[in-house]
């Protein structure tokens, strides 16, 4: 499991993380929703973050990105510091790509051109530049042939991969998932999270919100484990999904790993399928 | 005893009445009216042909060119109103409420007298560029502008939130997300009713007839009154009206045929 500490260690041993935060908080009105956050995410690393529902994982990746304005705290991307206020966020934003749960494709033009329109009005890369990149990062995610095809016209799952290749076509550093697989059919999650796969083995620094736990065992580097606005435990997948030490990330795991045992008491002897991962999958 | 009837029978004995009140009302009007007065009033063949082309080429053209430089404007100004009503600027927002609730509060009419009076008192000297064709763009983009701006802003605000947050994420700035990304999507969930507003504005631009016009820039209703009133008859009226239909009905249709397509396309 620790391939890809070692790509880490050799490209960039002596840079800060990729991704930083710190202390950081977030409350919508009333809703103390963050509650003091610190996590790095080093260059190449994957975190899956997990957490139930509410936790606060949406919300803590769309504070990396700024889509939310964190009330307290700091967050560094590739150093920069991207919650100071004079960061123009327009030009952080290019070097963080996002998939959201939704796709959020432009339904208005065709497939390559969701992938062009972004690179030429954000980057201002020319018609053939960025129509090649558009192909190119299509085959990436196994679409090449739907190129001419509108949003509408595809399966959840295409529109996922697209809605990826858009992100990569504008060449970010670091991409985010917010939970990329939960609105696909079952038999649509395996294409978008081997397209995942493929990424993350290219060394792309990667933050994912996810539920899907085979995924979190097999490709995270770390996991971590949020409850109530704050990181309840983290670590190494096999450690965090296979033997966690908290109380509430035994309950979350039982849930969701067994939901028929939901509510039953957090017994060790529950989670058979969470430890044998690991061995199985690669 | 009505339990005894089926469903079908009751069916057909409501819709049995129904024609029969229709055909009675038909037939009513026509044995009371006085069709050859009306007929000698309103369809005189040989008057109504004397009217074309001029009824063609000067009035049906004015008033196109009267409502599509009217709804430009109105576009133009919508659009921006719209804007400001969902800006983050708090005046912003204020002045475009109050310019909507007071232009739609008002009679057109009386915008059209606005426009013609006050403007010039308002701003000594100036004129308004275009003369006539001007003052009526003006008077009809701005009742437009009202309506349309709230058309406009209800169709950004239908366009789902992901998609400015996907714009973001990919480094669009705002303003140019609306641009390529929202605005583009907007415009096709308004168009129907933006079509519908074009109808509207077709019939007010009429209220033309309040503004001193020269012959040249008569529409359809101020010439079909002239005539009228020229000829002592009121076939030109009824001319003049088949005229709007002709626009009017073929217009509404299309619009029919959109909201259809856009209820499928959703
Ligand atoms: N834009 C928002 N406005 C107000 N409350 C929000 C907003 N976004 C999220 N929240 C609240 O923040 C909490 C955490 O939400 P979220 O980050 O989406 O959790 P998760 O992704 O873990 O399910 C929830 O209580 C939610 O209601
Ligand atoms: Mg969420």
């Amino acid at each position: 499991m620790p391939r890809k500490t070692e790509a880490v260690d050799d490209t960039m041993a002596t840079d800060r993380p990729e991704i930083e935060i710190r202390g950081l908080h977030k409350s919508f009105g009333d809703n103390h929703v963050l509650r003091g956050i610190d996590l790095e995410v080093a260059r190449g690393e994957v975190v899956c973050v997990i957490g139930p529902s509410g936790s606060g994982k949406s919300t803590l990746l769309r504070c990396v990105n700024l889509l939310e304005e964190p009330s307290g705290g700091q967050v560094f991307v590739g150093g920069t510091e991207v919650t100071d206020l004079d960061v123009d966020i327009d030009a952080v934003r290019r070097r963080i790509g996002m998939v959201f749960q939704q796709f959020n494709l432009f339904p208005h033009v065709s497939v390559t051109e969701n992938l062009t329109l972004p690179q030429r009005r954000v980057l201002g890369r020319d018609k053939a530049r960025s129509a090649a990149v558009a192909l190119e990062n299509l085959k990436r995610v196994g679409l090449a042939d739907k190129a001419d095809a509108y949003p509408a016209q595809l399966s959840g799952g295409q529109q996922q991969r697209v809605a990826i290749a858009r992100a990569l076509s504008m060449g970010p550093e670091v991409m985010l998932f917010d939970e990329p697989t939960s609105a696909l059919d079952p038999e649509l999650v395996g294409e978008v999270l081997s397209v995942m796969r493929v990424l993350a083995g290219e060394g792309m620094t990667m933050m994912v919100v996810t539920h899907e736990m085979s995924f979190a065992r097999e490709v995270a580097d770390r996991v971590v484990f949020m409850d109530g606005g704050v990181i309840v435990e983290q670590g190494p997948a096999a450690q965090v999904v296979g033997h966690p030490r908290q109380e509430r990330t035994r309950n979350f795991l039982n849930r969701i790993l067994d939901p028929a045992a939901a509510g039953a008491p957090a017994d060790d002897g529950r989670r058979p399928r969470a430890e044998d991962g690991g061995s199985g999958t690669g | 005893m009505t339990s005894r009837l089926t469903r079908r029978q009751r069916r057909r004995i409501s819709q049995g009445i129904q024609y029969a009140v229709f055909v009675a009302v038909l037939v009513l009007i026509g044995v009371l009216a006085d069709w050859d007065r009306l007929q000698n009033q309103f369809a005189q063949k040989d008057l109504a042909l004397r009217l074309f082309p001029e009824i063609i080429t000067t009035a049906l053209r004015n008033t196109v060119i009267y409502t599509m430089s009217g709804f430009l404007l109105g576009l133009v100004l919508g659009l921006v109103i719209a804007m400001m009503r969902l800006s983050s600027v708090a005046p912003y927002r204020w002045v475009a409420s109050v310019y909507i609730e007071l232009f739609r509060g008002l009679p057109a009419l009386l915008i059209f007298i606005f426009v013609g009076v006050a403007v010039p008192l308002a701003f000594p000297g100036t004129e308004i560029p275009g003369g006539t064709y001007g003052k009526v763009a003006l008077g009809l983009g701005l009742v437009a502008a009202a309506y349309m701006a709230e058309t406009i802003r209800a169709g950004i605000q239908a366009v789902p939130k992901g998609q400015m947050e996907a714009a973001r994420s990919l480094g669009f700035s705002h303003a140019r997300a609306m641009v390529s990304v929202i605005i583009p999507q907007a415009f096709r969930i308004v168009i129907p009713p933006l079509t519908n507003e074009l109808v509207l504005l077709f019939k007010d631009s009429s209220l033309v007839l309040f503004l001193g016009v020269t012959l040249q820039e008569r529409e359809l209703t101020k010439f079909g009154r002239d005539l009228a009133s020229q000829t002592a008859n009121s076939t030109p009226i009824l001319v003049a009206g088949l005229c709007y239909l002709l626009v009017t009905v073929p217009l509404s249709f299309v619009v029919r045929r959109l909201e259809a397509r856009a209820d499928k396309a959703v």
